[in-house]
């Protein structure tokens, strides 16, 4: 039986050998692993990418205290990016689920329609849940439009939820019983976590305090995009620390929102300003690495 | 020529359900089109079948190629120079001896039959089949190239075209046509050379079961607990499997604490599994899956599909022990985070306004407090995760709470009827509160311009008016709904278009006896119905449609008088025989009717036939005296506004 990480080496592995740029999660907060520039500026443009990497997603209102044997604040995706997609991505995905030690013939697979969207990043594409003996293992995206803008190339975007990956290779009914490592379990790694941030998000994060914050980013890259146009040397100019603060806003409207302080009048307000940045980012990107692409 | 069949199969990556019998008879649709554009549908039989990753058609008798054909080609008039007319039969590569007449609009031209040779039907089908695959009909497409290639609902990986025994070659993003097929992802071989005829055989042996009939009746036969019939449920699994087997598992008892209703949809809607009943009909700790494979020897699908059972029912009895922490009652002000549109605020401002409205209808104090509550489940963990259960589940936390049974029960089936086949709410209070919803829906999104237009329909507002009508009609309520209605010209209007398309579609009456019955009002649906009923009933009598015809003659005759009426009879200036003989049947009769049921009121005018005939047959309206001629003119116009109250016989469409 293999541990938590051993999932993790072993689909690292089998994405690695299969031509993918194994990466470090981003070191900021995100609600998935779409979120990161890995993938939401690398699908932009003409250029063919592939890459992997685990990526610590936080979800405020799926918070339970660690009550809950399912249900997490903080899960582990690991996104696979694509980038054309190979004309057999569904039999290499196949692939990776036997590399962990899933004998699909014995097993029930079936691809359930499930569109995906994200209207704070304009981004969707069409795709499915795959379902393995019931359980929903894996979310599989063809990416249509991003920033708002149609997309060269059409990327497969491929995310397992590894806690519930996991949990079906152990037969396990709670995530937190899960062998992280030999004699550690996911509980023993993470309980504190998910006690500490559901008080936090539910109880104690000053509501104050967090909209000066969302405000505060919100400005910075505000700023920032207003002086792209502007400057002089396009190659040098930081849009990817620009981002950055997009994904701290992202964030911190998460944590106002599980912390019930969004009223209905303000919430499509909220989203709107938070799409606003992430969509300005995607657009100053796309200019820039094409800019860059001409000059070389 | 020969007759040949013919084989297409579009190997996709999985097509949603749904979409799929759609995009089938689109198909059937394009290519019946392509024969008789190109003269090869005669006798030609097609068949169509499915899985989730392939759309099939197959062609019986299709022509190797098209029939010869001649094309008229028109040269100069038959007058012109002999230059010129030489010139056409060169330019054609003819002597000037082969060309002909043909007579026109502008007189005689020369004229050339060029006889065109018929094409292979292969060359035809490897032009168009590329552009007619891309043509079938999909609610949504998708590019999985670049943004300017292809369009499908999925990636076409691969393309089986088969001509006889050759391949029709063509190339569709990438997809070279040719004669390997795909079987099941896991149990079949991929790459599998196939013919007409051994095509179906072959899937089969390589797991994938071609014909929708064939998995349906396979999942049916495989069905043995007693489950409840759920077509909706059947249909999808035969259109996500390609080999569908069903299996059976269980789970623990303690779950059957929790309510059915959230059992059930977790067990539908969640996981598609069909419940199990024992044999006094309650829920059985069973369940059955369909999977898409064969076999389950070593009970691993079996135990998987049980641990996410046990998960999901895990999740609801988190939710609804969490949900217990906060009283619905207690949850009325938080109503304020929930928006129910833009523009109309929130639930709170909504629950405000139904209470209202719940008040102006005529409820008690329990359909009052069911309104109070009634939003307030939509603040529930347990309603978050399954919204298909709103309502349900507020019905359920009410009874929990100690609400009294009344109010739980028209809480729990405020949302009814969902569908024109549904059932209404059970309880006077859950009528009055399912209508002050609807109706505070209707007259909020009139107010804001947010107006059903041909098939869109965000907020299904045409469901709610349907379910408004229906309310009122089966449980007999006469609420001053309409008045309500009227304050909006607009949504008045769309209001009696529901009521006519509950009567006529629903219900099955005649659009004419609908036309004629609402054009008398249709305030009241529950007055309408029986009207409805009452003409029905007298239709088929002799009387009836002669006197409506009747009928429509006074109305063009006061039409083209102009008269409006207001003005009283004088019996002395009526002419003794037919016209007084009208009279004095009009006066009885009009007595009779207010004293009686629509039925037998319409029975008693009808019964006026033979007089009015007679005052048609022997009076002159347009009398040269004025007097006369408008006494007459108002006697008519009283008759026909004193009987038309419960319909309009102008409306009727007579046979006569």
């Amino acid at each position: 039986m293999d541990s938590f990480q051993q999932v993790i080496f072993k689909l690292k592995q089998y994405w690695a050998d299969r031509g993918c740029v194994i990466q470090e999660p981003h070191d900021v907060e995100v609600g998935a692993g779409t979120m990161c520039p890995e993938t939401f500026l690398r699908v932009l443009g003409p250029k063919p990418y592939r890459v992997a990497y685990v990526q610590p997603s936080r979800r405020p209102a799926d918070g339970r205290y660690g009550e809950n044997p399912n249900r997490l604040y903080k899960h582990s995706q690991l996104q696979v990016i694509l980038k054309p997609t190979p004309d057999d991505v569904i039999e290499q995905y196949l692939g990776s689920l036997e590399a962990i030690g899933i004998d699909l013939a014995k097993h029930d697979i079936k691809f359930e329609e499930d569109n995906w969207e994200a209207p704070t990043l304009g981004a969707w594409g069409i795709g499915w849940q795959v379902m393995l003996d019931g359980l929903e293992i894996t979310q599989f995206t063809y990416f249509q439009q991003c920033g708002g803008m149609d997309l060269d190339l059409c990327p497969a975007e491929i995310t397992y939820g590894l806690e519930r990956l996991t949990a079906f290779l152990q037969v396990k009914d709670s995530v937190y019983d899960i062998e992280w490592a030999p004699r550690f379990t996911y509980g023993d790694v993470r309980f504190n976590d998910e006690l500490q941030y559901s008080v936090y998000n539910f109880e104690m994060a000053d509501v104050g305090t967090l909209w000066q914050l969302f405000d505060l980013h919100e400005k910075e890259c505000t700023r920032l995009l207003g002086l792209y146009p502007e400057s002089k040397e396009k190659r040098r100019f930081p849009l990817l620390p620009a981002y950055d603060h997009v994904l701290k806003c992202s964030n911190l409207f998460n944590t106002l929102d599980a912390r019930g302080a969004i009223s209905v009048t303000e919430r499509v307000g909220v989203i709107q300003r938070v799409r606003r940045i992430a969509v300005g980012v995607a657009q100053a990107w796309v200019k820039q690495q094409s800019g860059l692409e001409a000059a070389q | 020529m020969s007759a040949l069949p013919f084989l297409l199969e579009i190997g996709v990556e999985e097509i949603p359900d749904w979409m799929i019998a759609g995009a089938l008879e689109s198909l059937r649709a394009l290519f019946q089109e392509l024969l008789a554009a190109r003269n090869l549908a005669e006798g030609v039989t097609l068949a169509l079948d499915a899985t989730p990753r392939r759309l099939v058609l197959r062609a019986k008798g299709l022509s190797d190629r098209q029939r010869d054909s001649e094309e008229l080609l028109l040269g100069p008039a038959k007058s012109a120079a002999p230059a010129a007319i030489e010139g056409f039969a060169r330019k054609l590569g003819v002597s000037a001896g082969d060309l002909g007449v043909e007579a026109g609009p502008k007189g005689d031209r020369v004229s050339f039959r060029k006889k065109v040779a018929g094409r292979p039907a292969s060359e035809i089908l490897a032009e168009a089949l590329p552009g007619l695959i891309l043509k079938i009909y999909f609610p949504k497409t998708m590019f999985w190239t670049v943004p300017t290639g292809p369009r499908f609902i999925r990636p076409i990986r691969w393309i089986v075209a088969l001509l006889g025994e050759t391949v029709v070659p063509f190339e569709l993003a990438g997809v070279h046509s040719g004669n390997r097929t795909s079987g099941h992802r896991k149990l079949g071989k991929a790459g599998v050379p196939v013919t007409f005829e051994n095509y179906e055989q072959t899937l089969r042996d390589n797991f994938v079961i071609l014909s929708a009939d064939e998995r349906r009746d396979k999942i049916r036969a495989e069905i043995t607990a007693r489950v409840k019939p759920d077509p909706a449920l059947l249909e999808t699994l035969v259109y996500i499997t390609e080999y569908p087997t069903v299996i059976s598992g269980s789970f623990d008892r303690s779950y059957l604490t929790l309510p059915a209703e959230v059992l059930v949809t977790v067990m539908k809607q969640h996981q598609k599994y069909f419940s199990v009943e024992d044999e006094a009909g309650a829920l059985a700790p069973r369940f059955l899956a369909v999977m898409n494979s064969s076999g389950d020897p070593d009970g691993l699908v079996r135990s998987g599909n049980e641990r996410v059972l046990r998960a999901r029912f895990n999740d609801a009895r988190f939710f609804w022990d969490a949900d217990q922490k906060a009283t619905l009652a207690a949850r009325v002000p938080s109503l304020a985070n929930v928006t129910f549109q833009a523009k109309l605020g929130s639930y709170l401002d909504k629950t405000k306004r139904v209470v209202e409205l719940a008040g102006q209808l005529g409820g008690d104090a329990d359909a009052v407090r069911a309104a109070e509550l009634a939003k307030c489940d939509l603040t529930a963990e347990l309603v978050k995760e399954f919204t298909e259960l709103q309502g349900v589940v507020g019905g359920l936390y009410a009874r929990a709470q100690g609400e009294n049974e009344t109010v739980a029960r028209a809480i729990y089936d405020q949302y009814k009827p969902a569908s024109m086949e549904d059932s209404i709410p059970r309880d006077r209070a859950g009528q009055i509160l399912s209508i002050a919803d609807k109706l505070d829906t209707l007259r909020g999104c009139f107010s804001i311009g947010l107006i059903p237009t041909g098939s869109r329909d965000p907020f299904a507002l045409r469901r709610a008016a349907q379910g408004i009508v229906k309310i009122l009609v089966e449980a007999k309520l006469s609420l001053p709904v309409a008045a309500i209605l009227k304050e909006d010209a607009q949504l008045a209007e769309f209001f009696v278009d529901r009521v006519r398309y509950y009567f006529k579609e629903i219900r099955g009456f005649k659009y004419d006896e609908v036309n004629a019955v609402l054009a008398s009002g249709w305030d009241d649906p529950v007055s309408v119905e029986s009207r409805l009923a009452a003409v029905q009933a007298v239709r088929p009598t002799a009387n009836f449609e002669p006197l409506a015809a009747s009928f429509k003659r006074i109305q063009n005759i006061l039409k083209q008088a102009d008269f409006k009426g207001g003005v009283a009879i004088d019996p002395a200036l009526l002419e003794p025989g037919a016209e007084a003989d009208l009279y004095a049947e009009f006066t009885k009769v009009r007595v009779t009717v207010a004293k009686q049921a629509h039925g037998p009121a319409l029975e008693t005018i009808a019964s006026l036939r033979p007089a009015v005939d007679r005052f048609f047959d022997k009076v002159l309206v347009n009398a040269a005296d004025a007097g006369v001629r408008r006494n007459r003119l108002s006697l008519l116009h009283q008759l026909l506004s004193e009987f038309s109250t419960i319909a309009d016989f102008s409306e009727i469409v007579t046979t006569s």
